[in-house]
């Protein structure tokens, strides 16, 4: 009896987390389909506002910028990231525990302060602002996640393997190749899309780094709201979010946080 | 095939001294068990011959070649790991053809000697299942199969057997043995288990400390023990007497001529006889004492004797220990030339 209240009461208080999850996302959602851009009900269902969208060449141009950005970023992040989970797995060297350590902070780091850090340091070294410091910025956010995962993805792995694929006559490459990478792949594919996730998804950084004139989606998203709201912003934000949960979705059946498949 | 020489081989981790100075042979051809507790150095010892870490000190010689330089990939060794490591993502057969293809045989090639290898081991029909569908002994020949495979010089075998179960430990010795025979090739192992590498060695090697205390062949290391940690590791051992120490009071023993006040003495407990009166041969050393316990194990049967303070083990076929009970007085007598002399002490 007892434990069935208590079953009710979990059900209602997942429930209210869930509502409170996806309620605004679901509204907003819901209102980029309806007619009248003052949200005014009944609903009528409607396609206008993404129809809208693919006429604006100002976010059609931010929508692909924010792609390719997010591809530069999920390359160098993937590839910076494996090489160094799979060097700090292998090798001993002094100052490895405190690197490790060092690894993590900037996951934690308010995005305002490392923009504004990163802002301050691109001009000091004469780069100024513009898309290359964009997606520097956004490796040096990614990289972190990326490692962690790949990280968690090696723990799993039998070095003894690496010393029978040593003793068979495969040399450091071809052991990576061939035995190292192969047990690691879902680790590398969950970390690139948490790359791409975190690069897509970001707004501080971008909105420091980037240049007035070739904002990101994000960044776009956020002057046009100041300008004033439209319907088409919802649309495009809907788009966003589906885009990122699907990312998000497979890195987390890629990685179950690093555990097996 | 090769033989292997080590040469004053010196290794340190740290402050611990893993490998102290050991230098031994390994004729081409033979099969070698290293044995130690674990701590001793000996699968240090079998990594460096590997090429799996670099030497403090020393030089390793495989064949012709001196290799301390060379990496482990150039070796042409053949090694079999005590966890196996055999690749998960790929099937038996190309566990087996890993090292052809890393040598690029041709794809023929490759296929006829992953099928000679498999073979040799009897999993002929196995080649298409993944690591995970066999059983412990079946990932165990797979794993020699892979090993031996590319013709290496030496093969090395890290606790080969430890995984498994004691009946089938006992079928893979002489399976083990069998293909090491057919093939000639120089095998050194790594063992913690002494009845192990008495039953498989050609020659023993024995380590404590990081320091080789005594190599030769498993009868001899075994009757002449150098010190009393070797008579003692290997079988067991009864001690007599330590060096300066006194012999037991009641009773005869006979002193071998190469006795000294420096050495120990010893008698294994198989070649001592139990009675329930003093024996009246002549000739033999016999001394007393009380039954403190009496363990039958089937084939033989396990008395420990007390005397002086000490405890004395002996052991033979059930049928051939006397009528006697726990508490009762014995006499433990056997023949002088199973006196043991330990000359390190």
């Amino acid at each position: 009896m007892n434990g069935r209240v208590l079953t009710i009461a979990g059900r209602i208080w997942l429930g209210a987390i869930l509502v409170f999850l996806y309620a605004p996302i679901l509204i907003m959602a819901l209102m980029s389909f309806n007619a009248s851009p003052f949200y005014q009900l009944p609903f009528e269902f409607s396609t206008r506002w993404y129809q809208a969208l693919g006429a604006n060449a100002e976010i059609r141009e931010a929508a692909l910028r924010s792609v390719l950005i997010a591809l530069v970023t999920t390359t160098i992040a993937t590839v910076l990231g494996t090489a160094a989970s799979i060097a700090l797995f292998r090798y001993e060297f002094p100052g490895k525990r405190a690197l490790r350590i060092l690894l993590f902070p900037p996951i934690a780091i308010p995005w305002l302060i490392t923009g504004t850090a990163m802002l301050i340091f691109f001009f000091g070294i004469g780069m100024g602002r513009g898309t290359p410091a964009v997606i520097i910025g956004h490796v040096a956010l990614a990289l972190p996640y990326v490692i962690v995962v790949v990280s968690a993805r090696l723990a799993t792995f039998d070095a003894t393997l690496e010393d029978a694929a040593r003793a068979l006559g495969a040399g450091p490459w071809m052991v990576t190749r061939r035995v190292t990478l192969p047990w690691i792949a879902p680790g590398i594919i969950a970390g690139a899309l948490f790359a791409f996730a975190v690069s897509f998804d970001q707004f501080v950084v971008s909105y420091f780094l980037s240049e007035p004139g070739d904002a990101t989606l994000p960044v776009l998203i956020y002057t046009a709201i100041r300008k004033g709201f439209t319907p088409e912003i919802n649309a495009v934000s809907t788009i966003i979010i589906v885009v990122s949960m699907l990312v998000m979705l497979i890195a987390a059946r890629y990685s179950k946080f690093g555990g097996e498949r | 095939m090769a033989e292997v020489r080590v040469e004053h081989v010196t290794k340190t981790f740290g402050d611990f001294r893993a490998l102290d100075d050991v230098t031994m042979d390994f004729p081409d051809g033979g099969f070698f068990g290293l044995l130690g507790p674990s701590g001793s150095g000996k699968t240090t010892l079998l990594r460096a011959i590997a090429g799996f870490l670099f030497l403090d000190a020393g030089r390793i010689r495989i064949g012709a070649d001196w290799v301390e330089d060379v990496p482990v990939e150039k070796r042409e060794i053949g090694m079999m790991f005590q966890s196996y490591a055999l690749f998960p993502n790929m099937t038996v057969a190309d566990n087996v053809g890993f090292g052809l293809r890393v040598r690029r045989v041709g794809a023929a090639e490759e296929r006829r000697r992953i099928g000679e290898a498999l073979d040799l081991v009897r999993l002929g029909d196995f080649g298409d299942r993944k690591p995970h569908q066999l059983s412990g002994g079946q990932r165990q020949r797979v794993a020699l199969a892979r090993a031996i495979v590319t013709n290496p010089r030496v093969l090395l075998l890290d606790e080969p057997l430890s995984a498994l179960d004691k009946a089938l430990r006992v079928d893979m010795q002489i399976e083990l043995k069998r293909i090491q025979r057919e093939i000639g090739i120089t095998t050194i192992f790594v063992t913690h288990d002494q009845e192990e590498a008495l039953a498989l060695s050609d020659k023993i090697g024995i380590l404590k400390d990081g320091r080789m205390i005594q190599a030769g062949p498993p009868r001899e290391v075994y009757r002449n023990p150098i010190d009393i940690f070797a008579a003692e590791f290997l079988g067991e051992a009864n001690i007599l007497r330590r060096p300066g120490g006194t012999l037991p009071s009641s009773g005869v023993i006979h002193l071998p001529v190469t006795a000294t006040d420096a050495s120990a003495l010893a008698v294994r407990p198989e070649n001592m006889t139990l009675s329930a009166t003093e024996p009246v041969a002549e000739g033999l050393s016999k001394m007393s004492g009380i039954l403190a316990q009496r363990v039958f194990s089937g084939a033989l049967g396990i008395c420990l004797v007390e005397r002086d303070g000490t405890v004395v083990k002996v052991i033979a076929r059930d049928e051939d220990i006397p009528d006697i009970a726990e508490g009762d007085t014995v006499w433990i007598s056997w023949k002088p030339e199973h006196t043991i002399v330990i000359p390190g002490g």
